[in-house]
């Protein structure tokens, strides 16, 4: 199962990409756990720009703008592999 | 010809009176509205796409070790070109003491990214002209500067919460440079998304605007407001500080203000009190910063933007 973290302390764009990621994960009908991380220091960790999306441990969008829904599958299915 | 459609729509689709009240109101929104948001349309557009060379990964880099002064002006520009979401000043803000970007310079950007933005810009663009805008830019990146200055030189590194300085930063994007393909979509998708977050308070700023505009006689302010009133700045600034900073809301109201008698002084220092020096940022900042630090900050902000105020109102 694929490891998805959406980061973000919870302004409306991490929102915005959290329904991304789930939306993605359901149209190419992957198995994934989706997980909101809202606390700095594990942000930190990745990145510094929010919202972030990190695909099994990878981080693979930071900042905004945020992306388009088949750039997140793209993401998301590179990692599948 | 935006000007001749909304007196088309005023006085031929409506048949509204020329000299009455209401017309002129309406005429006013009209093309008021109409203005403003194929400015903001294009403008946004336009910045974000200049924005999407400036990522906050490539902010940090340039500015970290830099000297002080060079520094700050470095960091008030490029506050102007870089992305970020409002959520991300706390992250932003640990980034960037982190990869050793100093304490003063990390402020002179914190300041002026809110300050001077695309929505600011386009509003007072639309609604005062150009050289109000070049004015609003020029004072906006040297109180952002000139604070930041201070702010270093005080040396408070101490009054940063202790985490600050413990958390180590992941190696950040590793995805590859967007095409300028991609850069145009993104710009598309923020424009959109620009727009949908200001259009309402937009319209109904233009709408009291408008009101004002017909409605409330020409000197109204000038008594209360004017520049002969010397409590007018500090009472505009006390006014602005726990308004939240959403421009689009705030200008077309300034606008009709101003018409009606408020000085430029106090237009610009109300205006940058509400942008820059916000309750919910504050409260957003107390995260990093320890009270004397965030005291000090919102003090060196009041007392600029009311200098501010006061230089303009007279000189212009």
């Amino acid at each position: 199962m694929m490891d998805i973290k959406v980061l973000g302390p919870g302004c409306s764009n991490c929102h915005k990409m959290e329904e991304l990621a789930r939306t993605a994960i359901k149209e190419l009908g992957i198995e994934a756990k989706v997980e909101k991380i809202s606390e700095i220091q594990e942000i930190m960790k990745y990145t510094m720009s929010t919202p972030g999306l990190v695909v099994n441990g990878k981080l693979k969008h930071s900042g905004k703008p945020l992306p388009t829904i088949d750039k997140v599958k793209l993401m998301i299915q590179e990692e599948a592999l | 010809m935006l000007k001749k459609f909304a007196s088309y729509i005023t006085y031929d689709l409506l048949s509204l009176s020329k000299d009455s009240r209401i017309a002129d109101a309406l005429n006013f929104f009209i093309y008021d509205t109409l203005k403003i948001f194929l400015l903001l349309s294009v403008i946004i557009f336009t910045i974000s796409v200049i924005r999407s060379y400036f990522p906050p990964e490539k902010t940090k880099k340039i500015l970290s070790h830099k000297k002080e002064f060079i520094g700050n002006i470095l960091a008030a520009l490029l506050g102007i070109v870089t992305p970020f979401c409002s959520c991300s000043a706390v992250p932003l803000f640990i980034g960037f003491i982190e990869a050793g970007v100093p304490l003063g310079v990390t402020f002179s950007f914190l300041i002026s990214s809110p300050m001077v933005n695309e929505v600011a810009i386009v509003l007072l663009w639309g609604l005062f002209g150009w050289k109000v805008t070049a004015i609003y830019i020029g004072t906006g990146l040297f109180v952002a500067i000139f604070a930041g200055l201070i702010i270093g030189k005080l040396r408070l590194e101490k009054w940063v919460e202790d985490y600050v300085y413990k958390i180590h930063v992941g190696v950040g994007r590793e995805t590859a440079r967007p095409t300028f393909r991609e850069r145009l979509e993104g710009a598309r998708w923020n424009t959109a998304d620009i727009l949908k977050k200001v259009w309402l308070y937009i319209i109904i700023a233009i709408g009291i605007g408008g009101f004002i505009h017909g409605y409330v006689p020409q000197d109204f302010l000038t008594h209360y407001a004017g520049r002969e009133n010397p409590f007018a700045v500090p009472v505009a600034v006390a006014i602005g500080v726990p308004l939240y900073s959403n421009a689009a809301g705030v200008i077309p109201i300034v606008y009709a203000l101003m018409e009606k008698g408020m000085s430029m002084g106090t237009v610009l220092a109300f205006m940058m009190a509400v942008t820059a020096l916000s309750l919910p940022e504050m409260i957003i900042l107390r995260k990093v910063l320890k009270l004397p630090l965030l005291g000090v900050f919102a003090g060196i902000m009041t007392i600029t933007i009311i200098a501010v105020g006061y230089l303009f109102n007279a000189i212009l």
